[in-house]
């Protein structure tokens, strides 16, 4: 990179005589250009921004994307916020770039940079700049100036503020789709900077036409405005100004709104407020979680456990039993998988809302029915929130399902489902007792040490240890330590291995003493094995287990078999031996 | 998929009880199983059926064919008015005896405008275009699989298609009928069904996106008035699909509606159209799936320069500008469309390009992967590139000596240095002093390089010998 600084530097240099950069911007690969405009940046050489602009602009988007971004950091290095206006001229070119990233960026850079302007310039140099924007014959430049309204529409004048107005609203019409995709993104931020008598007579008219727009992709983004428009008006108002359109996007023939809806369906419920969501919001989330799609309802179905916390509370309890129940019920068979998984991620959440009595009436059958489900997934996620419901219920309720689910996950054919379902075991233990595991798990978290998946492999190992450290040493002793050490005489090699990897995990939580006395001999008896693959994890495996170890082994059992491994005519055994020698002797 | 087949190297059957004999290293750690599930054929209906519940009852009418003639406008637009009943056909069980009534009546209705005259009445129109849009305008369901890759997957099939397919063959029908008249249908036929027609180019079934493309030709043969529309609809189509959303099953079948559509821009072309050339179809290129539709686009770009040659420069430009840096099929495709421009370039264009041009070409002939390699020097056997490569030879030979030079010498594949080869032959046959020129030039820098090479070599040695040293005497005393 010493070469790429010089070339930067030569850059740097030539530009400022004005000499042939161009030709050496163009030439050389992209990522001396990309180091090179960094290096402008950190030199301080910015002559001139509009030929800077002009030689770069027919090449690369990687680095007009470098530019873009750059050049929001510029106003110091132009001499300040005085000047910063000279960076208007290539952002704004480059706002008009086709490449999304590229025109973003430079909106971005130009939104920071309009905070640098002195309010003064921001009407002699950016709003014009904006307006220009506005009415570009391309629809690049369009899209990018409605991201630039709210940033300036605080600091002008009345009448500027007047034609920022009446510009944005020309956008929201445009014929272009995208254009009115991007108005209709930034209709929720333009509403929040304009003062409240015009958020009612012009944002509220936008609103209603962009959400009725024949695209969907435009109606979609609606959505989106009506929490932040909702938010801005008063109570009284929102019933007329929103409420019918909220209502039409909620049963919107496109399944996109209706999607976005549910999406959005929290921050919806939290603008309107309490009254509304009783009366309208209710029936609308009922709609959605019984929608013809399946994408729809998985999107409410996610939803179900927020929307209930965020009801009034006063009659949480009535609405949740009478209106969403019902509907979850149904979710509980739904045809499609990603639907009952949603759910399932979510309705264990109810219990804390709902209380022991109606948890164990009403939830208990569902989750016990989602334990069942057919795909793991749904199992999976009834499993890993098992928490919640422990605190209202207790985990006993549920133990008899979850076995069969529990071990039915276990031997899944999809090895990330046994890795996800091995995560959950120590705390599945905790909550279970050490009886319950013993008689029922054990078996388990013993085959998945020899499971043929070498990630599974090590998930089991690094179970043992977490549940050694939960139940304590001796139960490590008297259950697992033998086991796991019998599987030192196994014909698989790999099984052998499994033992010197139980090992080095095993070996600080059990302790010195079952450390030398058991494990040390069996280790070291591996020593001789056949597979260089198994000595030199017993190198490895001593090197590990040796600071557990008394200094009297140390000395005389392990060196005398390091030293012997260290002439091992295997190279990487004899590697491992000396690696091992080295540590252990510091 | 590979990466669980990857890690799935499985070990040998668990349950063979692990016996204590230790002397075993016949064991193959290693064995595999993967099995793959069968696919099954998807299939999807639009988003439009809420659980209805109830059986749709039809009143069947007697046959057209059966009542007088005079009756039959009349009769025909009942009919019309039962089939803009829509069924659901992902309950295969339901209505059976309807669903069958309104196929057959279907297949009436597509007999009658076929054969029958005196029947398109002016009150036929409306009802026609109801029944149609009654039909076909839905919303397109969600595509099942989240990644669906054209390229591997079986597309999603409409479930409906035993009605829709009709209706389609009907609309077709009576757009040709030849007592079809746009006047009276333009009413009917207007933006808003155009812009409804447009968005169900991107249905999953490629039998549906056929039919469309049928249908939308005709519409834009018959109604001049539509036409500027549908050009700007289908260029927000495109640019959306570039720059936003990289999804729509359609383009390659709007292309091909394109393509006829610029073989009949008058001259001078119209700005617009340029810009649509420069700003819409070069863009697509950079398109992820591109192998989907890019015969489609090629011939778009060809017909508009055999229109306007002038526009030769701005596109071969833009694919260079855009040319792939990591995709080697997508270099393949770049390079064919290539060969068609080149095909039809005037040599006047092209010396205006041939610099650029062949900068690429050349390091395309020098790619490590063989089928790029390969497709650049396949140019040297078109024989028009190659009369333009011999009156140009002495601008080209030179851009693309030291590359051939070295390949011939250097590529991994033989079949590529026999091309080579070839190629180097016609150069030295087509201008022997500047070959020879260009050989001693490329021997005499080659050795240049070499001397730094060795000077490099050197210079780094030395330093390892100063580190060595230093370390050495860094044991006692630290130099200064």
């Amino acid at each position: 990179s010493s070469q790429q600084h010089q070339e930067a530097v030569h850059h740097c240099a030539s530009s400022r005589c004005g000499e042939d950069s161009h030709g050496k911007l163009y030439k050389n690969d992209t990522e001396t250009q990309l180091y090179s405009l960094k290096m402008y940046s950190i030199i301080h050489i910015f002559y001139s921004s509009y030929h800077l602009w002009k030689y770069t602009i027919y090449d690369e988007d990687e680095v007009l994307l470098a530019l873009a971004e750059q050049l929001g950091n510029f106003t110091m290095l132009v001499g300040g916020p005085e000047y910063v206006h000279c960076l208007l001229p290539p952002l704004e070119s480059l706002a008009t770039v086709e490449e999304t990233v590229v025109r973003d960026k430079a909106v971005e850079s130009l939104r920071k940079i309009s905070q640098e302007h002195s309010p003064v310039d921001l009407e002699v140099h950016f709003e014009p700049l904006v307006k220009r924007l506005a009415s570009g014959d391309w629809f690049t430049s369009r899209t990018s100036a409605c991201g630039l309204f709210s940033v300036c529409y605080p600091r002008v004048s009345s009448t500027v503020k007047a034609e920022i107005r009446q510009h944005f609203r020309t956008l929201c019409s445009d014929d272009t789709p995208m254009v009115r995709r991007a108005a209709a993104s930034k209709l929720g931020e333009f509403a929040k900077v304009l003062e409240p008598e015009y958020v009612k007579s012009d944002i509220i008219s936008l609103f209603t036409a962009l959400a009725s727009d024949e695209q969907d992709s435009v109606r979609l983004l609606a959505v989106e405005a009506c929490v932040s428009i909702a938010t801005l008006l008063p109570q009284e108002d929102l019933e007329t100004l929103v409420m019918p359109t909220l209502r039409q996007a909620a049963e919107d023939k496109s399944w996109r709104v209706r999607y976005m809806v549910a999406d959005k369906f929290s921050e919806l419920q939290k603008a309107v407020g309490s009254e509304i969501t009783k009366n309208d919001l209710v029936p609308a989330f009922q709609n959605l979680l019984k929608d013809c799609e399946a994408e729809v309802r998985a999107a409410a179905a996610n939803k179900v456990k927020e929307f209930c916390e965020n009801l009034p509370e006063d009659n949480r309890e009535q609405i949740i039993m009478t209106h969403i129940l019902p509907c979850v019920k149904e979710l509980v068979s739904d045809t499609n998988q990603h639907v009952k998984s949603a759910l399932a991620s979510v309705i264990m959440g109810l219990s804390t809302i709902l209380g022991k009595d109606n948890t164990i009436e009403h939830l208990l059958p569902l989750f016990l029915a989602q334990l069942k489900d057919e795909c793991p997934e749904v199992r999976l996620n009834i499993i890993s929130n098992l928490d919640c419901v422990n605190e209202v219920i207790g985990i006993r309720q549920l133990s008899q399902s979850l076995l069969p689910a529990i071990v039915e996950l276990a031997e899944d054919a999809k090895w990330r489902v046994r890795l996800a379902i091995i995560e959950y075991m120590p705390l599945l233990a905790g909550q279970l007792g050490v009886e319950f595991f013993d008689e029922k798990l054990n078996t388990l978290c013993m085959a998945w040490l020899i499971d043929h998946v070498y990630a599974i492999r090590e998930a089991a190992t690094c179970n043992l240890m977490k549940l050694v450290e939960k139940f304590g040493a001796e139960w490590a002793q008297n259950t697992i330590v033998p086991k796991v050490l019998g599987m030192a005489n196994d014909p698989n090699y790999l099984h052998r291995m499994t033992t010197l990897f139980c090992i080095n995990a095993l070996s600080e939580a059990c302790g010195q003493e079952i450390t030398t006395k058991q494990m040390l001999p069996v280790v070291l008896k591996m020593s001789n094995d056949q597979v260089a693959n198994v000595r030199f994890n017993v190198a490895k495996s001593l090197q590990k287990i040796g600071p557990v170890l008394d200094s009297n082994a140390l000395q005389t059992e392990v060196k005398p078999v390091l030293e012997k491994l260290a002439t091992d005519s295997d190279m990487d055994v004899k590697y491992f031996a000396q690696e091992a020698i080295s540590a252990l002797q510091s | 998929w590979a990466l669980q087949i990857l890690i799935s190297d499985s070990l040998l059957a668990m349950s063979s009880a692990p016996t204590t004999s230790p002397s075993v290293d016949k064991v193959d750690g290693f064995s595999r199983k993967s099995v793959r599930k069968a696919k099954q054929k998807r299939s999807q209906s639009s988003s439009q059926f809420r659980s209805q519940g109830k059986p749709i009852e039809l009143t069947p009418l007697p046959l057209l064919k059966d009542v007088p003639g005079v009756e039959q406008p009349e009769l025909f637009l009942k009919k019309l008015q039962q089939c803009c009943t829509v069924f659901d056909f992902m309950d295969t069980l339901s209505d059976l005896k309807m669903k069958e009534y309104k196929r057959s009546t279907l297949n009436e209705l597509v007999d009658y405008v076929t054969v029958s005259r005196g029947y398109l009445t002016e009150q036929a129109y409306p009802e026609v275009v109801k029944m149609v849009s009654g039909n076909i305008f839905r919303t397109l369901p969600p595509s099942d699989s989240n990644e669906f890759d054209p390229e591997e997957d079986e597309p999603t099939l409409e479930a409906s298609w035993p009605h829709l397919q009709l209706v389609y063959e009907f609309f077709i029908r009576f757009l040709e009928s030849q007592e079809f008249q746009p006047s009276i249908a333009k009413k009917y036929i207007d933006q808003k069904f155009v812009l409804q027609l447009l968005e169900l180019f991107d249905s999953e079934d490629p039998r549906e996106r056929d039919y469309l493309k049928t249908v939308l030709h005709r519409i834009y043969g018959k109604f001049l008035g539509l036409r500027a529309f549908i050009r700007k609809q289908i260029n927000n189509i495109f640019l959306r699909f570039v720059y936003e959303t990289e999804h729509f099953n359609g383009v390659a079948e709007l292309l091909e509606i394109l393509g006829s559509i610029i073989n009949g821009f008058a001259l001078p072309l119209k700005a617009e159209h340029k810009q649509f050339l420069v700003k819409v179809l070069i863009p697509l290129h950079t398109v992820r799936s591109l192998s989907l539709f890019h015969a489609q686009l090629a011939y778009c770009i060809v017909q508009f320069l055999e229109k306007d040659p002038t526009l030769t420069e701005p596109v071969i430009r833009g694919l260079l500008k855009f040319w792939p840096k990591t995709c080697s099929q997508k270099e393949v495709m770049y390079l064919g469309e290539l060969e068609e421009i080149l095909d039809v370039i005037e040599p006047t264009q092209f010396v205006k390009i041939q610099e650029p041009l062949f900068k690429q070409i050349s390091r395309c002939v020098s790619s490590p992967h063989f089928q790029v390699a390969e497709r650049a020097l396949y140019y040297w056997n078109n024989e028009y590139i190659m009369s333009l490569i011999e009156e140009n030879s002495s601008v080209i030979l030179p851009i693309m000596f030291s590359s051939l030079y070295r390949i011939s010498k250097e590529h991994w594949n033989p079949a590529i240095v026999a091309l080579v080869y070839n190629v180097l032959k016609a150069f030295m046959e087509m201008n022997s002093t500047l070959f020879d020129e260009l050989t001693a030039t490329y021997k005499s820098d080659r050795q240049r390089e070499k001397k730094k090479e060795k000077e490099r070599e050197e210079l780094w040695k030395k330093l390892e010998d100063l580190e060595l040293k230093r370390g050495l005497r860094s044991d006692g005393i630290i130099p200064t």
